[in-house]
């Protein structure tokens, strides 16, 4: 539990960091709220030999309106969000999401960067990105770009961040006013990494689903788009028989590794019981 | 303060003796983070020490390269078996009279075992240089399930002692056989079953769980070359024995070895025996020169230090329809890991599981236990229990609840028409132990009547109606539990450890003023002596509680004892602290009778004095007495007011108590919520009400989660699954259900002050509650016995068999 050597650098501007991230690119990490990253220094299972800490750095953190969306820094934490009374309003699964990640100490020092960025398969944001259809700003030496969360996702720990690239903000579009939404996760503790878990995105007119997103947590090396699943409540009634047809469809593109969690039979079961609920719970928070 | 107009309740409150809710004095530095822990502990010029450790679970070791280490700036030492060799210390001694590998030499016999000892200036050194050792492995195939460990052909582990047919309990019968131990009547136990009405077998396994204090194990050695001293800090439980075993392995005299064990962060049995870290830091420091730190990381702790359970419980019950128990037989098959290093008495290496027969009147029983080696980590250690008793437990209380639901009766009903009557104690049981006093009839009614509990089974009913009609998937469990605990090891006709007689000891001194220090030969290591022996002095001499230090764990000073575990403090060291107050107060009696000029028959003690009979105006308070002591001690009486007892407890004690649970379970997910815990505990005489409550706290989370979810899970080819805080079943307050407790009194006849010991009843009786109300819910659907732990996948699995998942 003790980490091996490595370098320690502290940025004062973002230019700075992401001149030092494109420094290193194979032998350095970034390092926002740590409590992924140094877990895994002290098992030695990552052994960075630079260390750059983005704590310093003021133009990554903090959330804004920008156009039709919301931009939030990469350094933002979970607490921010969760506290953040103009996102609780415009993107309320944002805070029940963040709410569900481990715990207040964790939270306090968790950043939504660093959570959507690692690529680790357990990470509540990833899935919850996907849903909201969020844009992730990546920065290295060669300038910026954009790529969608939903295509950002590549493997565990693999994903389209290039080596020195740095992860600099999220954009969010603004989600339609009255909409329905649910995070549900089930794990076995406060801290845990998700058993499975489901985000929910809709909209109701006329007694029908009219739009509707989903995607699963840790029930696959990335977090999934449940397209399909989707798909197939669009114009059905908001019932049992519809959200048993998209958990059906949901559990069909989990291919979840057996843990301590459970094996991967429950896992998949899980993912569909907990996409059921969301889409039961999303549709009784959604204005008709 | 005016001592004659003082009322009597004044006097006694002022004590804050027996049954006083008096605050923990610890938790003034505890609270406050002033505690004072081993690796608080900073020495000049004191050096780190940190393993290398086996990544394989069965492994020849074919060469082993410390030269990158030893290279490292700021490193001292390596050691090695091949150092540790010529000071015989390559090998060392375990409790159960088994050896086990200090640093593994030829071959390694479980992951995480300790290979090689790095000593440097600083813990981030060490731990590079650790990182650096090579070692050459040839991958043996590994033994993990002790079903095949005596099968023919299984790997033989133990080539250290394969051609030895004797064992420290008998005949081996196979190379990876440690022992067969055998209790109770066999043939008549054999009749009983042949002439049974009704029977049930089942094989019911108690998963390998570790103890998981929050403190880890570590230790801080520093020899002192001119005095030819070693002085050990460590997280020792019973540091007495540590340093009779350390006299005897070093050859240092037991005088010049001084063991001080501090505060310690919880031990539940994590920190009786003796580990690989202690000695190889006290090597370290005896070639060093220097102190020597070694500290265990979480990951060590889990993977490396003393398990418990791992026990696979055949039970058989025979019985007559009409529901009265007639036999009880049980195999055991114990999963002992690498080496036996179980903590047991050594007579004893089941530990006291022959109290299975549990709280009900058997009249017959055996037990065979066998057992064997895997390749896991060594221990066996009595996690939160005496030896061996949570096992006992679980295996007769699910038993119990198997054959009521075969008989198709209520398993609270069950129990009332097979518990050993009030008038039958001191009960003889079947398997030999002499249970000194119980009332099990009154305490179950009580429990019953306070949930309601025929309400509940109406409730329970009409849930199982509603989910045949598919109206909710959510079941409900009651889980009864009614265990009986041995504590207090002990008789010295029944118990020793290496030889030495399980006794214990306490040194009272009132020093002229009237304050008193008071020193043990037990170690609290979260149990709050320091408020509780105080509290029995305070009502035996009649001074305050507050004027009562109690201090234990350095050998230098404490009298000799055998530590704190198997709930034995209250038994043994509490009655000798009794026995050596009641001497001080046969002194302080002639002192008061020479003050108030009247014969010593003709005084008597009244709360915090001696008053001449038939005039209270007329007394001596203990202070007046103590300084008299001192200054002016009667003729021919010497001067000084102290006393010693070493106490030797005629029998054990037996705590019992009564757990019901209800639990709620979704089917769809297996999350089982626990929606109310009653727990009425019989530990008799009550020394401290509120920290009796926060014991049962405690240990119903501790049984919570070995119910709920702990266990220490090994693959096929021997890794650890699992040992650390992500996976490893440590419930936070979130988690923890809300306890609800409650008591009777029964007093041991033969305590001095007539208490039990209740710090590991919740434990024991916790357990079965839990994993009795999940068995319980599922019953309906035709569920008979479901393995632990009963965590969210293993209750949906266990219901998908069952046919519920649709």
């Amino acid at each position: 539990m003790i980490p091996g050597p490595f370098a320690y650098h502290r940025p004062r501007s973002l230019a700075e960091a992401v001149a030092l991230c494109a420094a290193h690119p194979d032998d350095g990490r970034p390092l926002a709220g740590g409590h992924s990253l140094v877990p895994m220094m002290k098992l030695r299972l990552a052994t960075p030999d630079h260390l750059i800490d983005l704590g310093a750095v003021a133009e990554l953190k903090g959330v804004r309106r920008e156009g039709n969306g919301w931009v939030i820094g990469a350094t933002t934490t979970q607490a921010a969000l969760i506290t953040d009374p103009n996102l609780a309003q415009a993107i309320p699964i944002l805070r029940e999401t963040a709410q569900q990640i481990a715990d207040p100490q964790v939270r306090s020092c968790g950043t939504i960067g660093g959570n959507v960025a690692n690529g680790d398969p357990g990470n509540d944001m990833p899935a919850l990105m996907m849903c909201l259809d969020a844009t992730f700003r990546l920065a290295g030496a060669n300038g910026t770009r954009e790529v969608k969360a939903r295509d950002f996702y590549q493997g565990a720990y693999v994903t389209a961040l290039e080596p020195g690239e740095l992860l600099t903000a999220i954009t969010i579009p603004h989600p339609p006013a009255g909409h329905g939404y649910a995070y549900e996760k089930l794990k076995r503790k406060i801290g845990d990494y998700a058993t499975a878990a489901a985000a929910v995105m809709l909209t109701l007119a006329g007694g029908r689903i009219t739009t509707c997103a989903i995607s699963l947590t840790n029930v696959a090396p990335t977090p999934l788009l449940a397209a399909d699943a989707a798909a197939a409540t669009i114009g059905q009634k908001p019932e049992e028989a519809t959200f048993a047809e998209a958990a059906h469809r949901a559990e069909a593109i989990t291919e979840p590794t057996p843990d301590g969690r459970g094996p991967a039979d429950y896992r998949t079961k899980m993912a569909g019981v907990m996409v059921r609920r969301a889409l039961a719970r999303a549709v009784a928070r959604a204005s008709a | 303060m005016n001592e004659i107009s003082e009322t009597r309740e004044a006097r006694e409150a002022r004590l804050q003796g027996l049954g006083c809710k008096r605050k923990r004095v610890e938790d003034i530095r505890f609270t406050q983070g002033k505690g004072s822990y081993v690796d608080d502990l900073k020495l000049p010029g004191m050096l780190f020490g940190d393993f290398h450790r086996s990544p394989y679970g069965h492994a020849r070791v074919k060469s082993i390269d410390t030269s990158k280490a030893k290279a490292v700036p700021g490193v001292l030492a390596v050691l090695t078996a091949a150092d540790l060799k010529p000071l015989k210390l390559d090998w060392m001694p375990t409790l159960a009279g088994d050896v086990q590998a200090v640093l593994a030499g030829d071959k390694v016999l479980f992951q995480g075992q300790e290979i090689a000892f790095v000593v440097a200036t600083d813990r981030y050194i060490a731990a590079d240089a650790a990182d650096l050792i090579e070692v050459e492995y040839e991958e043996l195939p590994a033994l993990v399930d002790p079903f095949k460990a005596m099968a023919e052909g299984a790997p033989i582990l133990r080539e250290d002692i394969k051609d030895k047919t004797e064992g420290a309990h008998g005949k081996r019968k196979h190379p990876n056989h440690i022992f067969t131990w055998e209790i109770g009547d066999h043939e008549t136990t054999d009749l009983a079953f042949r002439d049974a009405e009704v029977t049930i077998k089942e094989l019911i396994s108690y998963q390998r769980v570790h103890p998981c204090p929050l403190e880890t194990c570590q230790s801080v050695a520093s020899f002192d070359k001119i005095k030819g001293e070693l002085t050990v800090w460590g997280t020792f439980q019973a540091p007495h024995v540590v340093r009779t075993v350390a006299a005897i392995l070093s050859g240092i005299p037991e005088h010049k070895i001084h063991v001080i064990a501090p505060d310690i962060g919880g031990g539940f049995g994590n920190k009786v025996g003796v580990y690989p870290g202690y000695v190889c830091a006290i090597v370290a420091s005896i070639v060093t020169g220097r102190p020597v730190k070694w500290v265990e990381d979480r990951i060590e702790n889990l993977s490396a230090t003393a398990f418990a359970r791992d026990y696979h419980m055949t039970t058989e019950i025979a019985a007559t329809k009409a529901g009265k128990v007639t036999g009880l037989r049980v195999h055991v098959l114990a999963d002992h890991g690498a080496f036996d290093a179980c903590a047991d008495p050594s007579k004893w290496p089941a530990g006291f599981f022959n109290i299975v027969t549990g709280s009900y009147d058997f009249p017959t029983a055996h037990v065979t236990v066998d057992g064997v080696y895997t390749n896991k980590a060594p221990g066996g250690v009595a996690y939160r229990c005496s030896f061996r008793v949570t096992e006992a437990a679980y295996c007769i209380e699910r038993a119990m609840d198997i054959l009521a639901q075969k008989l198709g009766l209520d398993p609270a009903e069950l129990r009332m028409r097979n518990f050993i009557r009030r008038e039958q104690f001191p009960y003889h049981s079947a398997l030999g132990w002499e249970y000194d006093s119980g009332d099990y009839h009154t305490a179950m009614q009580k429990a019953l009547d306070t949930v309601g509990y025929q309400a509940l089974r109406a409730e329970q009913r009409a849930k199982q109606e509603a989910f045949r009609r598919g109206e909710t998937r959510e079941v409900m469990g009651i889980g009864v539990s009614f265990f009986t605990e041995i504590v207090g090891a002990g008789p010295s006709k029944n118990c020793d450890i290496l030889g030495i007689a399980m006794f214990d000891s306490a040194e009272i001194r009132i020093h002229p003023t009237g304050a008193v220090i008071a020193r043990m030969g037990t170690k609290s290591q979260g149990q709050s002596h320091e408020t509780t022996y105080a509290q029995i002095i305070a009502s035996e001499i009649g001074i305050p509680a507050d004027d009562v230090m109690v201090e234990e764990g350095n050998t230098d000073t404490a009298p000799y004892g055998l530590g704190t575990y198997g709930s034995r403090s209250t038994p043994t060291a509490a009655a000798a602290t009794a026995m050596a107050c009641r001497k001080i107060k046969a002194k302080a009696q002639m002192i008061a009778a020479h003050l108030l000029e009247v014969h010593h028959d003709d005084v008597e003690f009244d709360i915090d004095r001696f008053r001449v009979k038939g005039m209270p105006e007329r007394f001596k308070t203990m202070k007046d007495i103590a300084w008299t002591a001192y200054n002016a001690p009667p003729p021919g009486l010497e001067p000084g007011l102290e006393a010693v007892s070493y106490y030797d407890p005629p029998n054990m004690t037996y705590p019992f108590g009564a757990y019901i649970c209800v639990m709620d379970i979704d089917l769809d997910t297996g999350v089982a919520k626990v929606r109310r815990f009653y727990a009425l505990d019989d530990c008799g005489t009550r020394i401290n009400p509120m920290i009796i409550e926060g014991q049962v706290h405690g240990g119903l989370t501790e049984a919570f989660a070995i119910a709920m979810g702990q266990e220490i899970a090994y693959d096929e080819i021997g890794n650890v699954k699992g040992a650390s805080f992500m996976d490893f079943f440590l419930p936070t307050a979130v988690e923890t259900p809300k306890w609800e407790t409650d008591f009777t009194v029964t007093p041991s006849p033969h305590h001095p002050i007539g208490a039990k010991g209740v710090g590991e009843s919740p434990n024991v009786g916790g357990v079965p509650a839990f994993s009795n109300a999940v068995n319980d819910a599922l019953a309906f659907l035709g569920a008979t016995h479901i393995q632990m732990p009963h965590d969210a996948w293993r209750i949906w699995k266990a219901a998908e068999a069952l046919g519920a998942q649709g």
